[in-house]
């Protein structure tokens, strides 16, 4: 298994991050050592395993669902990069 | 003033209610050695004028009542602190004011706690040398060209170098134990569930778990009491009866029986590790406990299975950074385009890389090949030491496979980095506690650290064990403040 650039690229889309086009070259060899390295789990017969999808193996617990901070919209806006008095502001999605 | 800083946790609670030391004093103390240690870059934002003002507070009705009253401590910059900047070490967050407070820190502020500062750590916790900070790197007190560890390196770096008393820091494959190691301190890894999540910036979140990092045992039992408890706004927060961890403090081991998984002899790894490993053994002996020798045969798999599970989760997490409601953004054309240059230009390469590797894992066609097989082998670890726990009450073994590296050594090559937590990572697939204790000095006379792991949640147990070791290793730092002009 090797990951070439087109598969690097496709990546780059999928986890909305860009990449240059000489930072891409040295990623996919990053990412193949990597790959190299993890695939030693083939090694393993896991056909009778079954995957552990979380180590607290409990039942979740039902709380009330209530508010229980007040008037903190104005603080939550100060956060954000682009606000109006109202609203989070982001670039025009609908022409 | 300097002599307050060479004073442990437990110590300065014990001057503070016998009103030998104000807490104004003590916090004025570890904030005036922090102003004289900027060189060694441990902290990301401070606190100290809210501090003293705190502190002076304290001190006009204080509350001896408390666990830390009126205590100075700096954190991991990884716990959202209100009206406090938590950055996460991430230029993505580096203007983000949490408008709440995470369950540790608001514990450790009810028992009376003061907080004084953020501490520097890898970006989102992801490294093993505080070396992909967007706030730059940290030196290790111990020597000015050593990494102090990471992810928790700020955290480390801040305690041995007496600029806090005792810290908290977060472990998701070894970021507390690893740096502990590295700069000659205690640092514990409690069982998953034992200390809520809420308020911890998310890196992988069936890993990560926050933890006390001290200079001896008695302080870190007396810390975990502080930090953990139940907490219905994480789901996976535990309810169980959490220890009085200080008070049942015991180095009696008598009849304990402790398993030397073979596995753990790895090659290349340096003789003083193993003799290390030794000694410790021998005082378990001498101090009636039996050693038995145990099998964990899955262990060379689990750094293989970690970098799938934990890169897995963290791209899922990472998703939330699209510069709309909070963080840094970009300008960018459309939404689309401001997406990926916010997150090309705020991440840093290797939580790029990690979101990367977990984006591929879970893609169609990848997921079963990779994401499911690893969580499958997850499975078989942990197996291995329901199996093993079958025999014994707890585990030894050495914290890291090297002592503390050199700055710059290891950031072109991923892999070697990943490998510095092969002792560590197991302990997280399984969700068990684990606690590293200063041991011993390499050649070069640079600490190691032997750490011992437990059942779930029988942090008791680890916590007495290492301080029946601790009693006896006869472990010292020799630090001696260059980076104080």
């Amino acid at each position: 298994m090797t990951i070439d650039l087109k598969t690097v690229k496709h990546i780059s889309k999928l986890s909305r991050i860009s990449i240059e086009e000489e930072k891409a070259k040295k990623l996919s060899n990053d990412l193949n050592s990597i790959f190299k390295f993890v695939e030693k789990l083939n090694e393993l017969d896991t056909s009778k395993t079954e995957a552990l999808t979380s180590i607290a193996e409990t039942t979740l617990k039902l709380r009330k669902d209530k508010i229980e901070s007040k008037n903190i919209r104005e603080d939550i806006l100060k956060n954000s990069p682009d606000a109006n008095k109202d609203f989070f502001v982001v670039p025009k999605v609908v022409e | 003033m300097s002599e307050i800083t060479n004073f442990k946790l437990c110590d300065l609670v014990d001057k503070i209610k016998s009103k030998e030391l104000s807490s104004k004093e003590i916090t004025e103390a570890f904030i005036s050695r922090s102003k004289k240690s900027t060189k060694l870059n441990s902290y990301i934002s401070d606190n100290f004028v809210d501090a003293i003002n705190r502190a002076k507070k304290f001190d006009s009705k204080p509350d001896l009542n408390k666990k830390i009253p009126g205590i100075p401590i700096a954190v991991k910059d990884l716990f959202c602190t209100k009206n406090l900047r938590t950055t996460a070490g991430s230029k993505i967050l580096e203007n983000f004011i949490p408008t709440y407070e995470s369950t540790v820190t608001q514990n450790i502020l009810d028992h009376g706690g003061i907080i004084i500062g953020k501490l520097n750590c890898d970006e989102f916790a992801m490294g093993s040398s505080n070396e992909t900070s967007h706030y730059g790197n940290v030196q290790n007190p111990i020597n000015e060209n050593l990494v102090p560890g990471g992810s928790s390196g700020g955290s480390s770096s801040a305690l041995a170098a007496k600029l806090t008393p005792a810290t908290i820091g977060t472990d998701t494959g070894g970021s507390i134990r690893q740096p502990a190691s590295f700069t000659g301190t205690v640092g514990l890894k409690p069982t998953y569930g034992s200390c809520s999540r809420y308020g911890i910036v998310a890196f992988a979140s069936s890993l990560d778990q926050a933890g006390p990092m001290t200079h001896d045992v008695k302080d870190c039992a007396l810390l975990l009491e502080v930090m953990s408890s139940y907490d219905i706004k994480d789901s996976t927060s535990v309810d169980f009866v959490r220890g009085n961890y200080l008070n049942d403090l015991s180095d009696n081991i008598k009849g304990k029986k402790i398993g030397i998984p073979k596995e753990y002899r790895v090659d290349g790894m340096p003789n003083e590790i193993d003799e290390l490993w030794e000694k410790g053994i021998k005082i378990i002996k001498d101090n009636g406990g039996e050693v038995i020798d145990i099998s964990l045969p899955n262990t060379k798999y689990a750094l293989p299975a970690y970098y799938i599970v934990a890169p897995a989760e963290a791209s899922s997490n990472l998703a939330r950074y699209d510069g709309v409601k909070y963080g840094f953004r970009s300008k960018g054309e459309n939404l689309i385009d401001m997406y990926e240059k916010t997150r090309s230009e705020g991440f840093g390469d290797e939580v790029k890389r990690r979101i990367m590797i977990g984006t591929y894992v879970l893609s169609s066609g990848y997921y079963d090949a990779y994401y499911l097989k690893a969580q499958k082998v997850r499975r078989l670890i942990k197996n291995d030491f329901d199996e093993a726990y079958k025999k014994v009450d707890a585990i030894l073994t050495p914290s890291t496979p090297s002592s503390a590296f050199k700055i710059g050594e290891k950031l072109n090559d991923p892999v070697s980095m990943y490998l510095n937590d092969i002792f560590t990572v197991p302990i997280n697939l399984a969700g068990l506690p684990a606690i590293s204790l200063p041991a011993g000095h390499d050649k070069n006379g640079f600490p190691l650290g032997l750490q011992v792991i437990g059942k779930a949640f029988d942090e008791q147990n680890i916590l007495n064990i290492a301080y029946s070791i601790e009693k006896n290793i006869g472990y010292k730092n020799n630090i001696n403040d260059w980076w104080i002009k």
